[in-house]
């Protein structure tokens, strides 16, 4: 890249000078004259000559060529040796785009002792699983999972790399994109492999979920990806499958670790598992009395249900903020998702559009809950959920 | 000390409408704000400041207008704003933004500690502080709840799922911070008078200025690349259910019952 410049054609007009952003162009002697350090190399002089004086090779960005990338990666999230759930919705998701591209899923374990679990892995999905063992990697540590990262990907090149969006997740698969010089998707809700390109199409929500952004990784590999935890089916376990487990050697000591962790201390996960609950009864700014939230609490308890809210519950104190669902709070996608007295803000139907059937039940008519709901019950809830207790108990 | 605080302009998003005709954002009229998160790190940075000899220093990268961010750090209590801009920085992902950031803190020079928010509201990625830190090749601490300054090492409580880490790290390093680290002051009535009347204490960077090619930032920087946005809509058959509450309630049950979904068993 660069920009070439014939002295012989130049008169000095200063036409270059003038349109150059950077004034890294100097009209000196009749001569316009660039200064290394100030030009960018951003192409504005070269339509700017009338003379033809300014040449140059002005990036027309060439895809490089990336047939020796292959493979579908899913890092394994673990903590003291169990997996987090989302490695198996990495891998139900990994296997459907491995089989799209016809390439292989390989599973990437980091840990201390976690070789013995691996062959989970491959009941979930993988077609290989590479571990890397070492005391340094019991504990997450952001440097030297980067290095170890890093490393592997260096080593056997895979076309798709993908992270689970948790905290650890998030920490983790930046510093080893900009490492591995990775171009890397935030907190992905949709994946798939576009046909004739055979490239990663990666869909994610922006502006608070207001809208939705469709994105490609043309110039680096593997294609990087953190992915919404609690959005991508796992599949079930298939104890009869076959698969690789490959212990990759890394070497510790060409990493610095800098931190040193103190303490750490679990705390109380006093709410209910959203995650996992078949059905999810929710309340909304009316349920917050003690009348509001015995009504819903019976109808849950009949019906077998968890229960959750909107922002609102848990800022009156009515609620545990682990049952918030929605963008600052969790995602679910149950089988039946009831709205009660919800009145369906974007930063809430975030967490929970993903559900499979929705009922929602609104006093307002226009409440934007019912634009996404299959069932619509326009009506107090304090009528109709003591009423849907009483038919589930009569039936 | 000096502490460079990372902070965007962002609309605010709470009030982001969709034109249900077109389906696209709908921009007018929609305030422009520092984000959240970036309040609380310039506050963890301006509280160092109450304590300690330190110097204060905001960066931004964003059109001209994110200068109005600037001014208002200024007002709060920063000691200098530099503004990174340049229609070649335009059109960024994360990659091609950090490495403008990263530039730019190179040129600035030496620190101890580099302040940012988690996450930006407008994108979300919180992937902007650990690529800087890693082109600095410095360590980052992620959701930081609660920030301790020692000579020469900061101890960071980080606020995780369903665990709490206190964590200590050799500076200079980055600290992402969570709303929960502080209470962000006002800007002072007197302060903003100061910033708003004297422009010229933001200093305007663009590419030139930290030595970047254009093909190296921006959209020209940028690996990946957004190829359509879209409004959300599950295509879903709504049926309003109509009646008496109890009636309400047979019909539903019904209609789970269709589907093989026996409520309460
Ligand atoms: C950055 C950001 C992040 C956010 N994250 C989240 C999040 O994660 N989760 C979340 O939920 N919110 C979140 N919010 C808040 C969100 O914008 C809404 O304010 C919130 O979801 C509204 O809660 P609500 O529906 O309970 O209350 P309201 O909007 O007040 O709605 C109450 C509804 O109840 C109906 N109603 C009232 N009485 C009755 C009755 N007796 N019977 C039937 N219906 C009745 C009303 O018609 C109304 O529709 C976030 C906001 C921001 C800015
Ligand atoms: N254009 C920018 N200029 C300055 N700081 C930024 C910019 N973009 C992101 N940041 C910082 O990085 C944090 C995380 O942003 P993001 O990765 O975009 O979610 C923000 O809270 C800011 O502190």
């Amino acid at each position: 890249m660069a920009i070439r410049f014939d002295p012989d054609k130049c008169n000095g007009c200063g036409m270059c000078s003038r349109s150059c952003p950077y004034q890294a162009i100097e009209i000196e002697d009749k001569k316009a004259r660039w200064l290394e350090n100030r030009c960018t190399l951003c192409g504005a002089c070269l339509e700017s000559c009338k003379f033809d004086a300014i040449s140059g090779d002005i990036p027309v960005r060439e895809t490089p060529d990336f047939s020796d990338y292959r493979g579908v990666w899913v890092f394994v999230e673990q903590h003291d040796g169990a997996f987090h759930r989302s490695a198996f919705e990495l891998l139900g998701c990994a296997r459907s785009l491995a089989n799209e591209l016809g390439e292989p899923v390989a599973a990437v374990v980091l840990g201390h002792g976690v070789r013995r679990r691996a062959g989970e892995l491959i009941a979930y999905g993988a077609d290989q699983c590479l571990v890397v063992e070492d005391p340094a990697l019991a504990y997450y540590q952001t440097c030297t999972y980067t290095h170890v990262l890093d490393v592997l990907i260096q080593r056997h090149k895979p076309a798709i790399l993908l992270v689970a969006a948790t905290h650890l997740g998030r920490d983790l698969a930046p510093r080893v994109a900009r490492r591995a010089r990775l171009g890397l998707t935030a907190d992905c809700t949709r994946l798939s492999i576009i046909p004739d390109e055979k490239i990663l199409l990666q869909t994610r929500p922006a502006f608070g979920g207001n809208i939705m952004a469709s994105i490609v990784t043309r110039y680096s590999r593997p294609q990087a990806a953190t992915v919404r935890p609690g959005i991508m089916k796992a599949l079930s376990a298939d104890p009869s499958r076959t698969g690789d487990i490959l212990v990759e050697e890394v070497n510790m000591a060409e990493c610095r670790e800098f931190t040193r962790v103190l303490e750490c201390v679990m705390t109380e996960n006093s709410g209910p598992d959203l995650s996992a609950a078949k059905i999810i009864v929710a309340g909304g700014r009316p349920i917050c009395s003690e009348k509001g939230t015995a009504v819903m609490r019976e109808f849950a308890d009949t019906i077998g249900a968890q229960m959750a809210c909107t922002r609102v519950v848990v800022e009156e104190g009515y609620l545990p903020v682990e049952c918030q669902v929605g963008q600052t709070g969790r995602t679910v996608r149950p089988e039946i998702y009831f709205a009660c007295g919800i009145s369906g803000a974007i930063q809430h139907k975030a967490g929970m559009d993903g559900s499979r059937y929705i009922v929602a039940i609104n006093k307002d008519p226009d409440a934007p809950i019912f634009e996404i709901a299959d069932f619509a019950i326009v009506g107090d809830l304090f009528d109709i959920l003591p009423a849907l207790t009483r038919a589930v108990k009569e039936q | 000390m000096i502490v460079i605080v990372l902070m965007k302009q962002v609309p605010n998003t709470s009030e982001v409408r969709i034109d249900p005709k077109t389906g696209n954002l709908i921009r007018e009229g929609v305030e422009s704000i520092i984000n959240p998160e970036d309040r609380h790190a310039l506050e963890a940075a301006l509280q160092i400041k109450d304590s300690t000899d330190c110097r204060v220093i905001v960066l931004s990268m964003g059109p001209p207008q994110a200068a109005e961010i600037l001014c208002e750090a200024l007002a709060m209590g920063a000691d200098q704003a530099i503004l990174l801009t340049d229609k070649a920085f335009a059109g960024a992902d994360t990659w091609a933004t950090s490495t403008t950031l990263g530039m730019a803190i190179k040129r600035i020079g030496d620190f101890d500690l580099i302040l940012a928010g988690r996450q930006a509201v407008d994108g979300d990625t919180a992937q902007i502080g650990p690529q800087v830190a890693e082109l600095l090749g410095i360590p980052q601490l992620t959701y930081a709840s609660k920030l301790e300054v020692q000579e020469g090492k900061v101890i960071v409580e980080r606020t995780l799922e369903g665990s709490c880490e206190r964590i200590e790290s050799p500076t200079p390093v980055l600290v992402t911070c969570l709303a929960a680290l502080n209470t962000p002051r006002y800007p002072t009535v007197a302060g903003m008078l100061d910033a708003t009347s004297d422009r010229a204490a933001i200093e305007l960077w663009n590419a030139a200025d930290i030595g970047a090619k254009a093909y190296e930032v921006g959209l020209l920087g940028s690996l990946t690349q957004v190829v359509k946005t879209f409004t959300p809509k599950e295509a879903r058959n709504t049926r309003f259910l109509e009646g008496s509450p109890a009636e309400i309630a047979v019909q539903l049950l019904d209609a789970f019952r269709e589907k093989e979904i026996r409520l309460g068993e």
